[in-house]
Parts: structure tokens; C-alpha cells; sequence
């Protein structure tokens, strides 16, 4: 159709892909539609709400922040690489255990933020949790069971 | 009905079986279905509040690459049988504009769809929306309902007048006229209240795909709605399919709160489309796209006047509501106010002597419609405001002016002034729980010694009873507010041959649990373990019959549905049970899943080998039909009445405006609790909607018509760090009318919190002056308010 792609490789979820994107093309649709790794999802279009959180090479980020090319040669963890071996991630218990989550649609978004969030403050207090999440928005909770199920897997 | 003690899983605190699929990614919305072939539509949209369509020309649209077609709403008018359906006439005189799933001569708000394109992807159809050439003709936007009720400019001019209907609920009118304009009661407020326009802002915008048939002739939408069942009937009336070709499916929804009750025009447009192209065709909603495509909530001015006696007992209430319809009536529109109109009495013992009025116009905004309590949050809002005023008035405490007028426990089931029966109550133990665990006493104590002249620091404690209608609803009675469906619902309950359980449920999950709620209504009373027990929800295919999910209505109906539907196969298992003990059905006793002969327990015979049993059918009594289901439609005969005392204290910063929640308590009574757990769920989630609504929430309009917050970075969806933990406590009163005993609790959250945060801020600047304060009470707000109450002189 005309339109000019770029050549990319991204390991996802520890495999690799080389795909041709367009360059406008965000890695949060690159994921979802290319990858067809549907599990991020897209809440907005102005970076507010989180839903699309990732973890590339290691940190928590905003995939429809982040340009597919800029990605090229990246590490990148979605919400369907936390599970091993049939196992949710302890992330993932503690939402479930404190009823942290209830329409979904902000979850894979929270819990990678929520993982990013401990993984640089492994012990944080109430209030840091609050903070530390406050990019990425939910409707259905208040919040209190997302703040107590991350208080919670810090906890251990 | 009696408590339920939690000897089985009702009651008790179970995780929910949702959650791994919504954590892992494994599940679908309908914006992750794969559908090869599918074309992307997209709708160009008007970007003016009120114009006239000149022209349309499409033709560039079809240059762009990507792009299949392109059409105006006049290109499409062949497609409708018939126009955007509206539910609730709620009078016979009602003015309701026309509308279609695109416009074709006019633009009527700020997002009004006139013309579409349909492309192999996404991104390639919104190329092809900037190639569209549109000219428009701007008119004058009416954006302020007082003068849009003074008719200066006429939006749909075919009617006449921006006014849709009026509708009265006049009650003792007589003896409210001699209460308060004929100096009968001793003390009067009169007060107004502005309910700001909210925009839900579920996290997942609507999505929908329609693949059909083309030589089967049967077409399958699939919507991320609250109402499958609903949409299916006005999808066949709207596009002239017969109802049977048309099937619904619900994928998983991401949240709703109202905003996906509705038939939208893109839905439509899915189905037309597709059926017209002969592949899928699917939509998926940008978030600016949904702040004006989609409908918003609330929109009201509200005048309450409350008389009381000389003991401070409320004996007559005057309400004048003006509501703001936007510029098209959706499907409960006009409703909204009158669902409120019952409660303006909220928990208070009041006589017959009610003067309810609700005056309704057209804007140039985006329609409203249900929102998270639709109608009852408002009207809560404005009697536990003005009861706050009156207490103000009369110098009484305003929770003790409350408990002096609350109905009383004695009274329940209480006759109200309207007629209507509220099933239980005890208003006193919950207002006392609150105010324990919000130390209200000492809260006031505080008070004396922190809010004194030059403190920049004010401490406010704020109280809301409230009542929540729901359990939507009788069908008679709404038959008697002009609604054009029922208010039942259907369940199955079907005992497959290895006794697993399937249930089929009419309600329509969107983030409520339903499958793990109703797997242990199922569990205990058919003595099966709740991971035995299949939910089918959500796919009209499955799910034939229903009317799905709003109005806290899932379990107060759709679970008692269940309920009953379990009390008719184990009835029938009871007779097969008795052909082979060889005794009368009277003579068993079922427990635990297994019936046996009373007073001879050694002579028994579990649930799973009468299931057998039936399954083969080689020894039924005689005339037996095989297989053990039952099917229950449920129409409840009363709507239901959860109650609660919301407590919040704050602290505001005169200085700054600045709010700080110290603290929120609710205490709600839903009757008999099945999940614990989600119930203590809902009421945070509700809590942070409806304080939202008091500190942060409001879509701003410009005079022009032009939303000025359309997107999530300035439109103040609270984050976890703006908002405080709650205090979720109970009080446990059954309700006597079904057979769970249960009430609801899916908006009571919301319907408590506005009027206890705003309680609570009028509270601690009540020794400035200040007796109201505008929502959204953003520091600007709050600091000039101070200034206003006292001269700019603080």
C-alpha cells in the first residue's frame, strides 16, 4: 500500500520476533496486533490511564509511549509472561487473594507497574504504594484492594 | 426471612474464579477478538455542538489506502427500520427528537456522528476520516438548561421547544403547600443544588464487532455492553432483522457503571455494515472518542425546599428538578430523573405530603443517561444536603436531627408517602455503627479546640443516610412509569449426567463476580462444590432470556432466579429419589447433597446418582421427562431497600481550598451477604465514584458546546494517591421479600459519598460562613467560596 515499514526485532516474553512495522506505529499496538499478545490493553490516548503498562528491559512503561522501532533489540515482559510454569507470578496471587482487581481491564497494567514499583522499593509504606501507582487509573476498586494486595506482596 | 449463618460458602470470603484469566491476559474483550477479514469502521465526527450539514463529500476518503468505503448518514439512511430506540416515554407527551445511528441534516452535539469509513485496519479508516469534506452551517449551542428551557435557541426545531416532558409525583400537594408556603411548619429551607455532568469513564472504551452470515442469514454482534439480551431485541426492531437471526455476545466488559447500557450507533453501524459488505466489521472506541460518544451522567438542577415542626420532624418536601437530557434522548434518558423522584425523602418518617416535579430539556451535549445509581445518588444528594441546612437551621446536630427522623425499625415494612414498600430497615444501628468507627463524638470534640478564629486548618465531619431503590424492578410497576420492558430475570439450573452443574444466568457481568456469587448460591443449596458448578452468562446464544445488568439488580434478581431454579430440580430429584427408596417424596430430607428418609438415614441416595439416574432415564417414575433442569423467570414482587450511614472527615486547608480526606466510613446493609468479599468491593469502588464526583469530577463545556476535558490527562479520574482507604463495616437486615434475603450493593458506594464528602466540607468552614459548596469542590472552588462567605476577609 505505499507505506514505508521498518525492519524490528523485540523478545517478547523470551521469544524473539523481527517484524516490519510502519514507524508511527506505538509497541502497544505492535504487541496487541502484531504480536497479538492481547493481554495489554489500551485505556486512553494521552499516556494518563496505564493500562498499557510493560516491562521493557526491566522497567515498568507505558507502551503506547514508546514507538515499535525504539524498541528494536529490546527485552519486553507483557502480563502473559509472568506465569511459569502454570504458575501466576506472586504478583498476580496477591491481587487475586486481596480482590484487588474487578472488571480487569487495569490489571495487567497494575500489576506490571506494581511489580516495577517493588522491584525499586521492595518494602514501600502505604502512602509510597499510593504514589508509586498513581499512573495508572482504575474505576472499579477505590484502590484500597490494589494498595493492600501490592502491601500485601511486599509482605511477602 | 432469616439470617444466613455461613455453615456452607455463602458468607464466607471466596476468591473469586474470574480472576486468573483477567491477570494473566488470557481473557478477551472485544477489542482483542482476532476476526480475519474484518474491516475497521471509523466515524468522523462533528465538531460542532450545533450546526446544520451543508454537504458531505466522501469521495476523498475512498482515495486514501486502506480505505473500502465511505458514507454520510443520508448514504446509510436505507439501512435503518427504524430509528435510535428509546425506552422510557416516561410521559405520553413526551418530545423526542428522531435521531439515526449517523446524522443526515443536522449535528446536535459535539461528537455527533455524520458520516463513516470503513478500511482493512484501524489506522488506515482514521486516514480515511480526514479526507472527508464536510460543510457546516454553525448555530447558537445551548449549554445552560434554564435558558435552554427558555427556548431562545431551539435545538431540534421540529419540536418546538427544548423541553422534553414534565413529570409530576404530587403527594398531599395540599399539605405541603400548607407546610411551607402557609407558615405551618415552624422551619423552612429552601435550597439549590447543581448536579455537575460526569463522564463515566469505564477503563475500557466501547468496542464492538459484527460478523455475519451471509448465507445463513444470521449475524453475531459482539459489544463490550452491560445489556446483551436488551440490545439484541432493539437491534432486530432498529435494523429490521427478525429478532431470531440476531445473536449478542458480551466478551468480557471493562466496566460499565452505566455507560455501556445503551444502544449505540455504532453497534448499528457494525451490524448494517457488515451485513451490507458481507465480512465482519468492528469499531473499537478511542478514549477522547468515548468523553463524547459515549453518554454522561447526571446533569441536574435541583430546588428542595423541607419544611419541619417545632420538634424538628420533616413534614413536607418540595422538589423542582430541571434535567438535562443532551441533545438526543438514548435509551433511559428521560427515566434517570424519575428512578430518583421515590427517594427525595431519603430515611426519614415523612407523611403524605410529597411535591415532586421534573422539568427535562434538550442541550447541544452528549446525551446522559444511567450512571452509577442513576437518579438516586442525586436525589440523596439533595436531602442529606438539605437536611444538613435544616439541622443548620434549627441548631441540632444534624446526625441527631437525623435519628430524630428516621423511620423507625419498629415501622418496617413501612408504607412510604408514595406508596411504595420498603421492605426492612434499621436506620438507627447503622447511623450508630458509622459514628462509632468515625469517632463522631470525637470528631466534634476536636472541633471546639481546632476550628477557632484564624484556624487555616478546619476539621468537618460529615454524615449521609441513605436509602437505595433497586432491584430493578417489578415489571407492573414499571409498567405504571411508562418503561417499555420488564424488570425479571431468567435462570436454568441444569444437572449434567456427571453432577456438574450448569447455570445459565440472564444478569451480565462486567466486573461484578457474578460467576463465583452465583456458583455458591448453587453450591449450597444443591450440596455440590462451587468449582463443580459452570456459569453461562453474556451470549444471547446460551443465554437466551434476560435483562441483564444495572439498577444493583444481578442478585436481587437474577440470584433469587437461581435460587428458585434449584428449588425446582431438587424437587424433581426428590421424586426420583423417592421411586427408588420407595417412598413418598414428603418422607426425605435433602442436606448436604444427599436425600434421605427421615428418621431411617442409613436408607439414602446422593444428588449424583439421581442425576445418573436421569441422565439415562432407565428407571423414572412413570411420565418422568429425562434430566434433571429447571428454568425460574423471576419478575421480584418489590423492589428492594439497602440502607447505610456514610460517615467522612476532613480536613481543609483555608489557605489553599485544599480537601484532605482523613477518613471514610461506611456502613452498609445489604441484607444477607453472599461474597463478603465483593461486596466490601463494590462499596470501595462506589465510595471513590461518588467522592470523586464531590472533589474532582466534572466535563466542562464551553459556551460554544466544545467539551473542554474530553481526555483522561483533564478529566480528574482520581489516581490511588488522591484518594484515602474506607472503612467498609455492615449491619445485616434481611430482606423479607425473596428468598435470599438480599438487597444489592452495586451503587450504594456511590449514592452514600457525595452528599457525606461535601457534608463533611460545609461542615468544617460552617464557623467562615459558608452553607454550600459547588461540586466538583476543587481548591479553587473551596477557596472561593471562602472568600464569598466571608467578604474576602477570612
Amino acid at each position: 500500500m505505499g507505506v514505508s515499514t521498518v525492519q524490528i526485532t523485540v523478545t517478547v516474553n523470551g521469544t524473539a520476533h523481527t517484524s516490519e512495522v510502519e514507524p508511527r506505529t506505538l509497541l502497544v499496538h505492535h504487541i496487541r496486533e502484531g504480536l497479538n499478545l492481547t493481554g495489554t490493553n489500551v485505556g486512553c490516548d494521552t499516556s494518563s490511564c496505564g493500562a498499557c503498562t510493560i516491562h521493557l528491559d526491566g522497567e515498568s512503561v507505558k507502551s503506547c509511549t514508546v514507538l515499535a522501532v525504539q524498541a528494536d533489540g529490546a527485552a519486553i515482559t507483557t502480563i502473559e509472561g509472568l506465569a511459569q510454569n502454570g504458575e501466576m507470578h506472586a504478583m498476580q496471587k496477591a491481587f487475586m487473594e486481596n480482590h484487588g482487581l474487578q472488571c480487569g481491564y487495569c490489571t495487567p497494567g497494575m500489576v506490571m507497574a506494581s511489580i516495577g514499583l517493588l522491584n525499586e522499593n521492595p518494602n514501600p509504606t502505604e502512602e509510597e504504594v499510593r504514589l508509586g501507582l498513581e499512573g495508572n487509573l482504575c474505576r472499579c476498586t477505590g484502590y484500597h484492594n490494589i494498595v493492600k494486595s501490592v502491601l500485601a506482596c511486599a509482605a511477602g | 426471612m432469616t439470617e444466613v449463618a455461613p455453615t456452607g460458602v455463602i458468607g464466607t470470603r471466596m476468591l473469586r474464579r474470574e480472576d486468573p484469566a483477567l491477570l494473566t491476559g488470557e481473557a478477551k474483550y472485544t477489542n482483542d477478538l482476532s476476526l480475519p477479514g474484518a474491516l475497521h469502521l471509523a466515524v468522523l465526527r462533528s465538531p460542532y455542538a450545533n450546526a446544520n450539514i451543508v454537504s458531505i463529500d466522501v469521495s476523498g476518503a475512498l482515495a486514501v489506502p486502506g480505505v473500502v468505503a465511505a458514507y454520510s448518514g443520508a448514504d446509510l439512511q436505507s439501512q435503518w427500520a427504524g430509528p435510535m430506540p428509546c425506552a422510557w416515554p416516561v410521559t405520553a407527551d413526551m418530545k423526542n427528537p428522531t435521531h439515526y445511528p449517523l446524522a443526515v441534516s443536522k449535528a446536535a452535539y459535539m461528537g455527533d456522528g455524520v458520516a463513516c469509513v470503513l478500511a482493512t485496519s484501524d489506522v488506515a479508516a482514521h486516514d480515511g476520516l480526514e479526507a472527508i469534506n464536510v460543510e457546516y452551517e454553525a448555530l447558537p449551542a445551548v449549554i445552560d438548561l434554564e435558558d435552554a428551557l427558555s427556548d431562545r435557541v431551539i435545538l431540534h426545531p421540529e419540536l418546538g421547544t427544548n423541553k422534553s416532558y414534565t413529570w409530576d409525583l404530587k403527594l398531599g400537594e395540599a399539605a405541603v403547600a400548607a407546610a411551607l408556603d402557609g407558615g405551618g411548619a415552624k422551619y423552612v429551607v429552601k435550597e439549590r443544588y447543581i448536579q455537575q455532568r460526569l463522564i463515566p469513564m469505564a477503563m475500557e472504551p466501547r468496542a464492538c464487532a459484527s460478523v455475519p452470515q451471509p448465507f445463513g442469514g444470521d449475524i453475531t454482534l459482539y459489544s463490550a455492553t452491560q445489556i446483551p439480551h436488551i440490545l439484541k431485541v432493539m437491534a432486530a426492531l432498529t435494523l429490521g432483522i427478525p429478532e431470531q437471526k440476531v445473536r449478542v455476545v458480551a466478551p468480557s466488559v471493562g466496566g460499565g457503571f452505566g455507560s455501556k447500557l445503551n444502544v449505540y450507533a455504532e453497534e448499528l453501524l457494525c451490524m448494517a455494515l457488515s451485513r451490507k459488505h458481507g465480512v465482519p466489521v468492528r469499531w473499537n472506541e478511542e478514549r477522547g472518542e468515548n468523553s463524547v460518544a459515549t453518554i454522561q451522567g447526571r446533569g441536574q438542577i435541583q430546588d428542595i425546599e423541607l419544611g419541619a415542626d417545632e420538634n424538628g420532624k420533616i413534614i413536607a418536601i418540595r422538589v423542582r428538578i430541571l434535567g438535562d437530557m443532551g441533545a438526543y434522548l438514548q435509551l433511559v434518558t428521560p427515566g434517570v430523573p424519575i428512578l430518583g423522584a421515590f427517594l427525595y425523602a431519603g430515611v426519614y418518617d415523612l407523611p403524605v405530603a410529597y411535591d415532586f416535579s421534573c422539568t427535562s430539556v434538550f442541550t447541544s451535549m452528549t446525551p446522559t443517561d444511567a450512571y452509577r445509581g442513576a437518579g438516586r445518588p442525586e436525589a440523596t444528594y439533595a436531602i442529606e444536603r438539605a437536611v444538613d441546612a435544616m439541622a443548620a437551621k434549627i441548631g441540632m446536630d444534624p446526625l441527631a436531627f437525623r435519628k430524630l427522623n428516621f423511620i423507625r425499625k419498629d415501622q418496617f415494612p413501612y408504607t412510604a408517602f408514595s406508596g411504595l414498600t420498603y421492605d426492612s430497615g434499621d436506620h438507627l444501628a447503622a447511623a450508630e455503627k458509622a459514628a462509632g468507627l468515625a469517632d463522631y463524638d470525637g470528631v466534634r470534640a476536636r472541633q471546639v479546640t481546632q476550628n477557632v478564629e484564624g484556624s487555616t486548618k478546619r476539621l468537618g465531619i460529615g454524615v449521609s443516610s441513605y436509602f437505595e431503590m433497586c432491584g430493578l424492578a417489578p415489571s407492573r410497576v414499571l409498567a405504571s412509569l411508562n418503561y417499555s420492558a420488564g424488570g425479571w430475570e431468567a435462570a436454568t439450573v441444569r444437572i449434567l449426567a456427571t453432577n456438574k452443574v450448569q447455570v445459565v444466568t440472564g444478569a451480565t457481568p462486567h466486573g461484578q463476580g457474578h460467576e463465583t456469587s452465583w456458583s455458591m448460591i448453587v453450591a449450597d443449596k444443591l450440596g455440590v462444590a462451587p468449582e463443580d458448578v459452570d456459569v453461562l452468562h453474556s451470549d444471547t446464544a446460551t443465554s437466551p432470556l434476560g435483562l441483564d445488568t444495572y439498577g444493583s439488580r444481578s442478585l436481587v434478581v437474577g440470584g433469587v432466579a437461581i435460587d428458585m431454579a434449584c428449588d425446582k430440580v431438587i424437587d424433581k430429584a426428590r421424586q426420583i429419589a423417592a421411586h427408588q427408596l420407595e417412598c413418598s417424596p414428603d418422607d426425605l430430607d435433602f442436606a448436604g447433597g444427599v436425600f434421605s428418609v427421615k428418621g431411617s438415614p442409613d436408607r439414602s441416595t446422593p444428588l449424583a446418582a439421581i442425576a445418573f439416574a436421569a441422565f439415562t432415564a432407565h428407571d423414572l417414575p412413570d411420565g418422568m421427562e429425562p434430566n434433571l433442569e429447571a428454568h425460574v423467570t423471576y419478575d421480584p414482587p418489590n423492589f428492594s431497600w439497602p440502607f447505610g450511614t456514610h460517615m467522612c472527615t476532613v480536613e481543609v486547608d483555608t489557605e489553599t481550598g485544599q480537601v484532605e480526606v482523613l477518613g471514610y466510613v461506611a456502613v452498609d446493609d445489604c441484607g444477607n451477604q453472599i461474597n463478603p468479599l465483593i461486596v466490601d468491593g463494590q462499596v470501595h469502588g462506589g465510595v471513590i465514584q461518588g467522592l470523586a464526583q464531590a472533589l474532582f469530577e466534572e466535563a466542562v463545556y464551553d459556551t460554544d458546546g466544545n467539551l473542554k476535558n474530553g481526555s483522561l490527562a483533564e478529566y480528574l479520574v482520581p489516581a490511588a494517591s488522591d484518594v484515602p482507604n474506607i472503612t467498609t463495616d455492615h449491619t445485616i437486615t434481611p430482606s423479607p421479600t425473596n428468598s435470599l434475603g438480599v438487597k444489592g450493593i452495586g451503587e450504594a458506594g456511590t449514592i452514600g459519598a457525595a452528599p457525606a464528602v461535601i457534608n463533611a466540607i460545609v461542615d468544617a468552614l460552617s464557623g467562615l460562613g459558608v452553607r454550600d459548596m459547588l461540586m466538583p469542590a476543587s481548591p479553587n472552588t473551596v477557596w472561593k467560596t471562602i472568600q464569598a462567605a466571608s467578604g474576602g476577609s477570612k
